[in-house]
This record gives C-alpha cells, sequence and structure tokens, in this order.
C-alpha cells in the first residue's frame, strides 16, 4: 500500500538538500574546470575549492590545511583509521592495538576489523554503559594495559542509532597523556552539537555532507598537519597528498554551503528539534506505556530510539511504511534483512530485546505533523506487530 | 484484497505478482531470506537464496511499483527444512523439501505473519490452482501440466489453502516468460531453478556428508549376503542405480537397485529391479483437502514430484493411508509425498512410509 502523503523521519539515514545547496550545486555542474588544471578554468574551480575548505574548516573550528575533501562518511573513517594505524605502525612497529568503541558506526568497526585480519591490528572493543556512553575508565585502562603499544582511539562523537553523545573529552585527556591520536566519527554530530575540532584536541574527525544537508558522496577527514595518515587511494596526491581523485567542485561547494547554514542555525534548530523529539517521545509513552527509550544524559537532539517489546522491528517498519511514516529499525542490513543491533547488544540488551527496536530523526524539515503522525500511528502498529510476532512453541506448524 | 507476494527472484513468482495486482489487489512484495549466510553472487547452478535472487526481485518489484521489503526466515527455514531435510536422509527416508516449505514456511509462519499484520493471502507463483468447490477451496493441478506444483502443496490444509492465491495455475509457462518480456521484467529469461535451493551446487551427498559425517555400513543382497561396503547410507536413495560400487557383481550380471535402506544399522539393501517394484503403498499423516474423508475409493496417486499418475485403490484407517496400485511402480521411497487426485483435484495426501512389507 502507498500512503498519499509521506512523514518522513529518518534523517539520520540522509536529509533533503538545503535549497541553496541545491542551487549552488546545480549552477556549479554547468561550469568546466579541473581544479588541478593551470589554466584559467582551473583556477577558478581550484578557487571555489579552496573557498569551500574555508569555509568548512571555519565552521568546524579547523584550520583551512587540516580540511581533506573526500566521497563521504565512509571514506573518511576508513581513511582514518586504516591511515593513521599504518602511519603509526610505519613510525613504530610495536603500535599494533587499535582501540575501538564498542559502538562505533560500521565504516570505523569493519575497517578496523579488516586491520585485524589483514594487517596484524590487535583491535580491542570498548564497552559502553547501558545508555550506550563509551565507559571512560576501560579506555583508561586499556591504554595502562601498554600506552606505548596503542596505534590509536576511535570514538565517535554521537552515535548514529540511539543518538548517545560519546565522552570524546574525556577519551582525548586519557588519550594525549600518552601521545595516543584520537579519531572520532562526528558525521551525526556535526551541525547537530557544537563540534570544534581544534578546541576538542581530537587528532581527526570525520563528516559527511548528505547528513546536513548537503549532497551525498561528498564530506571531509579533518586531519591535523602533525598526523600525516598513509592514503587508501593513490594517484596525484589531490588533497594533500593524503587523497587522490579529481576534486568534485560543484558537491564540495554544496558541502560547504550547508555545512555553513547547519552550524549557523545549529542552536536554534537543535533546540527545536531536541522540542519535536520530547515532543514525540511523550507521545509514544502516553500510546504504549511500556516503550524502553534510552538512558542517557546527553542525546543528539534529534534522535529517539524506541523499543517494544515482543515484536520485530522490521514489522513495524513495514506497517508505519503502509501509513506514510517513514523511520528506520537502526541497524545495518545485509540485502534488506535486518541485523540485530551491535550497539543495542553492546548496551546489555538481549537479541531478542533489541529486536524490535525503531530509530525515529529528525532533520530541518521536520514538522510537528510529522511527529503527530507517528504517534497516531504508532499504538495500533505495535499492536499489529506484537500479534504477528508468535510466541515460544513449534515453529511454524499448525 | 491486501495480499504479499512472496518473490523469489525468479520469473514465476514476480509474474505472479504482477497478475495479482493487475486483479486490482494491494500487493506488496517480501522476498524471504532463507539463509543469513548466502554467497553474495550465483555460483554454478541456480539458487533462490543468493544476494543476486534479493536483487532480482527488488527490481521486479520495481518494474511492478508494489512496495518491496526482505523477510528473514533463516532460523525457521533451517530448523524446519534444513534440518528436517538431514534427519530424514539419516532416518533413510528420501525428503521432498520444498513440501515441507511450503508447508512449514510459505503457508505457515510466513502466511501466520502476513494475516497478522493485516494481509490477507500470500501469491505465490507456483503452478496449482485454488477452486472454490462445493465444500470450500479445493487445490487443483495446474492448466500445465508439465509445470504442476499442486505436487509439492498438496499438503497445504484447509485454512493454508484459503490463504493461497496462485495466479500462475492458468497460464503455460512459456506465456509466463513472454508475459515478463513484455512487462518489461528482467528475469524473464532466468533459467528456471531445479536444484534444491540450500543446495546451490547440487551436490547433495557431499552436503549429507558434511552434516551427516561417515557412517560406513554393508551393502547386502536380498537374501542378505554383504555384497559391499559404503560410507554413509545417507548418499543412498530407493529405486538408485548409480554409484553403488559393489565389490561383489551380481551372479545374473544384471544392475543392482537400492531396494532398501535401515538407518540404524546403516544396511543398504540391493537386487534386480523387479524387486523394485511394489502395488501396495503406505502413507501416515494424512491431510485432507475439502470435502469428507472416505474410507475407501479410486483415484489416481503420484508418488514423487513430477511422477506419473497411477490410478489406484485406495484404503485409509485411522491415519495411514494404503494405495493398491493398478500396475506396480518402481522405487517408491519412504519419505516422498503420496498424493491422491481425483481428475484435477487433490483428495488427500500423505507421506510415504515405505512400500507394504518392506519397510517400517
Amino acid at each position: 500500500m502507498m500512503a498519499a502523503t509521506t512523514h518522513y523521519l529518518d534523517h539520520a539515514a540522509t536529509t533533503p538538500m538545503l535549497a541553496a545547496a541545491v542551487a549552488t550545486v546545480h549552477a556549479a555542474l554547468s561550469e568546466v574546470g579541473n581544479a588541478s588544471s593551470l589554466h584559467t578554468s582551473g583556477r577558478r574551480a581550484r578557487k571555489q575549492v579552496e573557498d569551500s575548505r574555508e569555509q568548512i574548516a571555519t565552521a568546524l573550528g579547523a584550520r583551512p590545511s587540516e580540511v581533506v575533501l573526500t566521497a563521504g562518511g565512509t571514506e573518511g573513517d576508513n581513511l582514518a583509521v586504516k591511515g593513521i594505524y599504518w602511519a603509526r605502525r610505519a613510525a613504530d612497529p610495536r603500535r599494533r592495538r587499535v582501540l575501538v568503541g564498542a559502538v562505533e558506526h560500521p565504516a570505523v568497526l569493519d575497517a578496523a576489523a579488516w586491520l585485524a585480519t589483514h594487517q596484524g591490528a590487535e583491535v580491542e572493543l570498548l564497552p559502553v554503559d547501558d545508555g550506550g556512553r563509551l565507559r571512560p575508565g576501560a579506555v583508561a585502562a586499556a591504554i595502562a594495559r601498554d600506552p606505548t603499544d596503542v596505534a590509536l582511539i576511535t570514538c565517535m562523537w554521537a552515535n548514529n542509532e540511539v543518538g548517545t553523545v560519546q565522552p570524546v573529552a574525556e577519551v582525548v585527556a586519557l588519550a594525549n597523556a600518552h601521545g595516543i591520536p584520537v579519531h572520532s566519527d562526528a558525521v551525526q554530530a556535526a551541525g547537530a552539537l557544537p563540534v570544534d575540532f581544534g578546541g576538542s584536541g581530537v587528532d581527526a574527525l570525520t563528516v559527511s555532507g548528505h547528513k546536513l544537508g548537503g549532497p551525498v558522496g561528498t564530506g571531509a577527514l579533518l586531519v591535523r598537519r602533525e598526523l600525516d595518515p598513509v592514503p587508501l587511494l593513490h594517484g596525484g596526491g589531490q588533497e594533500r597528498d593524503v587523497r587522490s581523485g579529481t576534486l568534485a567542485v560543484a558537491s564540495v561547494l554544496g558541502l560547504a554551503v550547508a555545512l555553513t547554514h547547519a552550524v549557523e542555525h545549529r542552536a536554534a534548530e537543535s533546540a527545536r528539534r531536541e522540542e519535536l523529539r520530547d515532543l514525540l517521545e511523550r507521545g509514544v509513552r502516553a500510546a504504549v506505556p511500556d516503550v524502553h527509550t534510552v538512558n542517557a544524559a546527553e542525546r543528539l537532539p534529534g534522535i529517539a530510539h524506541l523499543t517494544f517489546d515482543g515484536c520485530d522491528g522490521d514489522a513495524l517498519l513495514m506497517l508505519l511504511d503502509a501509513r506514510g511514516v517513514e523511520c528506520s529499525t537502526g541497524s545495518a542490513c545485509s540485502a534488506g534483512v535486518p541485523e540485530p543491533s551491535h550497539v543495542l547488544l553492546a548496551m546489555g540488551r538481549g537479541e531478542a530485546a533489541a529486536s524490535g527496536a525503531l530509530r525515529i530523526s529528525l532533520g530541518r524539515t521536520s514538522s510537528v505533523a510529522d511527529v503527530q503522525a507517528f504517534v497516531d500511528a504508532i499504538a495500533p502498529v505495535v499492536e499489529r506487530a506484537r500479534a504477528a510476532k508468535p510466541t515460544a512453541g513449534p515453529v511454524g506448524r499448525r | 484484497m491486501r495480499v504479499l507476494a512472496a518473490m523469489s527472484g525468479g520469473v514465476d513468482s514476480a509474474v505472479a505478482a504482477a497478475r495479482a495486482a493487475d486483479a486490482g489487489h494491494d500487493v506488496t512484495g517480501v522476498h524471504l531470506a532463507l539463509s543469513r549466510s548466502s554467497p553474495a553472487l550465483r555460483s554454478g547452478s541456480r539458487g533462490c537464496c543468493s544476494r543476486e535472487d534479493a536483487d532480482d526481485a527488488r527490481r521486479a518489484a520495481d518494474v511492478l511499483a508494489i512496495p518491496f521489503y526482505v523477510w528473514d526466515v533463516s532460523e525457521r527455514f533451517a530448523a524446519d527444512v534444513v534440518d528436517d531435510f538431514v534427519a530424514e536422509y539419516a532416518a533413510g527416508r528420501t525428503p521432498n523439501p520444498c513440501v515441507r516449505c511450503n508447508e512449514r514456511i510459505k503457508f505457515a509462519a510466513v502466511l501466520d505473519r502476513a494475516l497478522a499484520l493485516g494481509f490477507d493471502a500470500v501469491v505465490t507463483g507456483h503452478y496449482a490452482r485454488v477452486l472454490n468447490g462445493p465444500y470450500g477451496p479445493e487445490l487443483h493441478r495446474a492448466v500445465d501440466d508439465a509445470k504442476d506444483q499442486s505436487y509439492v502443496l498438496a499438503v497445504l490444509r484447509p485454512a493454508q489453502l484459503a490463504g493461497a492465491m496462485f495466479p500462475l495455475g492458468e497460464m503455460v509457462k512459456t506465456d509466463v516468460r513472454a508475459e515478463a518480456a513484455r512487462r518489461g521484467l528482467s528475469v524473464a529469461a532466468k533459467p528456471d531453478s531445479h536444484d534444491i535451493c540450500f543446495i546451490p551446487d547440487g551436490d547433495t551427498r557431499g552436503f549429507l556428508r558434511r552434516n551427516l559425517g561417515e557412517r560406513p555400513g554393508d551393502l547386502v543382497d536380498e537374501s542378505g549376503v554383504t555384497v559391499g561396503r559404503h560410507d554413509g547410507s545417507h548418499s543412498f536413495t530407493v529405486g538408485q542405480r548409480r554409484g553403488l560400487r559393489l565389490g561383489t557383481p551380481a551372479a545374473d550380471g544384471r544392475p543392482r537397485y537400492v531396494l532398501g535402506i535401515e538407518p540404524v544399522s546403516g544396511t543398504v539393501t540391493v537386487g534386480p529391479r523387479e524387486s523394485l517394484a511394489t502395488s501396495h503403498v503406505r502413507a501416515d499423516g494424512v491431510v485432507w483437502g475439502m470435502g469428507p474423508s472416505r474410507s475407501s475409493f479410486d483415484a489416481c496417486v503420484q508418488l514423487r514430484a513430477h511422477g506419473e499418475q497411477l490410478p489406484a485403490s485406495i484404503t485409509v484407517e485411522a491415519n495411514q493411508l494404503t494405495a493398491e496400485l493398478e500396475r506396480p511402480a518402481d522405487g517408491v521411497a519412504a519419505g516422498q509425498t503420496m498424493v491422491a487426485y481425483d481428475g484435477t483435484r487433490v483428495i488427500c495426501s500423505g507421506t510415504v512410509s515405505g512400500p507394504k512389507g518392506r519397510m517400517a
């Protein structure tokens, strides 16, 4: 069934492009010019890229020379985790330990796992509390075992499934004492929380364009000058010799416009989203009193994570979709099959308890009407999904 | 009606979904993920649970402009179909996993979930017909008799049939392919699947060896004389001739066939073709189609998928069917389904427990 109107509540997956960013990208797409070319058109393209780089740096509290433009969050995370590991190991072969938060995005987790299986890394997953927040004590203990063999620590700014803000400052303080670099995936945080690269003390930070109103396929890794990650991509060295590939001028312009807008409007917009989120959570609690929410002191303003006992998230999603309400189960999919969320499992929820999860994520275009549509739909949807979940007993027999 | 179309990624289920939509139903497509560790791409012969098959199903749903989801039924499939398949071979029987999948997955777990989620029926690309009879929905053979799949659906109970929709029952396969091409479905020329979907390389013996290990035993003739050794009775099926690797040739020099399998001792009995023939077949676990059950009647029975129909007189006692065949049949294997037909209509079905007098 296709519903007449759509209430899009999956902004953490991707969010509509800002109109100004669309206009900028659209205009730039018609212009010729490789930013590496030496002639007039090339210089014009280069100027646009460098103007954008300065805007991106300003928006995130970085220096322009610290901005490595990428094709998105996944590339940024891979470049940081693999590139810093390779560089640190090359400088001292004992540095093989990679400390990774257990609730990191798959772009970080899978990159680290690949280092473990193919590059001799020793990956340690650091535990979180029941609200999904990394335990600083565990970080301290992991470092203390041998501070000299840690290649890097990676700790996301805020979690993409449950929205929990991570103790980045505490991790940085622990790591700094031993000169260990820290990478932070700020894909969900940028534009939603105050993210100041220079002030944060992190050594590398990933952002992505399409999560904050820019185009898909663009992003940046902010990297301190002292740190030279080994490149993933070779062939031209366009970005500081850390990243090769012709720069996508139009996309970079769109990223800069969207990021600048998001940061400039952040305080008011985040307060608005937080109000909508609280409205949604209150409404859901009234409609389905036994809903579980996330117990964390600091959360992203736009993410509500809900778990309903005795039903499957994919059934909830399908039923909501049929009513024109679009959200996510929050976990990664393989061929469209929802896997149990590694985030919820790390938070100590059992596989059964983790199965009835929904992530509702709000964005710039979200309205009270969208929230109300979800709140209106959720009680009958949960009731129906619960009826569709067979209780224990022989499977499928009548 | 709101209907759920199970889309395997093949041409039949895609056209079935299309026809359901044409008939005015509100169709939602689902691909059933039967295995979590499916290979990303097909290798060798076709399966129906690879990532590529899921993608084919998704593209077909795109063409039909219907919503599409993937349902993970891998745990149930492993328990109810794959484990059952292995256990049946271990018990000396020859299971039909498609029958089990229809009985316990497609028209049980999936249908139950669909009904609970607000759908009225499950649509599949099976070649069979559900017709309204005087007592309710009846299962009939497909118009395309060569493609008929009523045999693997005959185990469905009336309540399951009531929630089943088979839009291809009136069609012939060549027309289905032509229709798929006309609709712009990229699976129009996709080869049919013939193998067991969870054994995509077609090596059933290798699959059983991996799951059951070596279980050596004797090959004996009908008089009980050992004529060879084997490394697992599960490698055999009644009626099999090839791969017996007999140490001693038969006295008459004629080929020998597997006559019976005794799973506990692992003894496999072999003998001449005549000894395979049986006129008496018993089946347990009778499932009746709509209508009054009877204690004796004449019917045509089918004893294997796409097998011929054999005239028989049938008696029913307790939960057991006994068929007296007009002409003896060869290689009746325990574990297969016996389906009794009145013309095109399925009267009842049961699971073959053995030719009378030979096996338990």
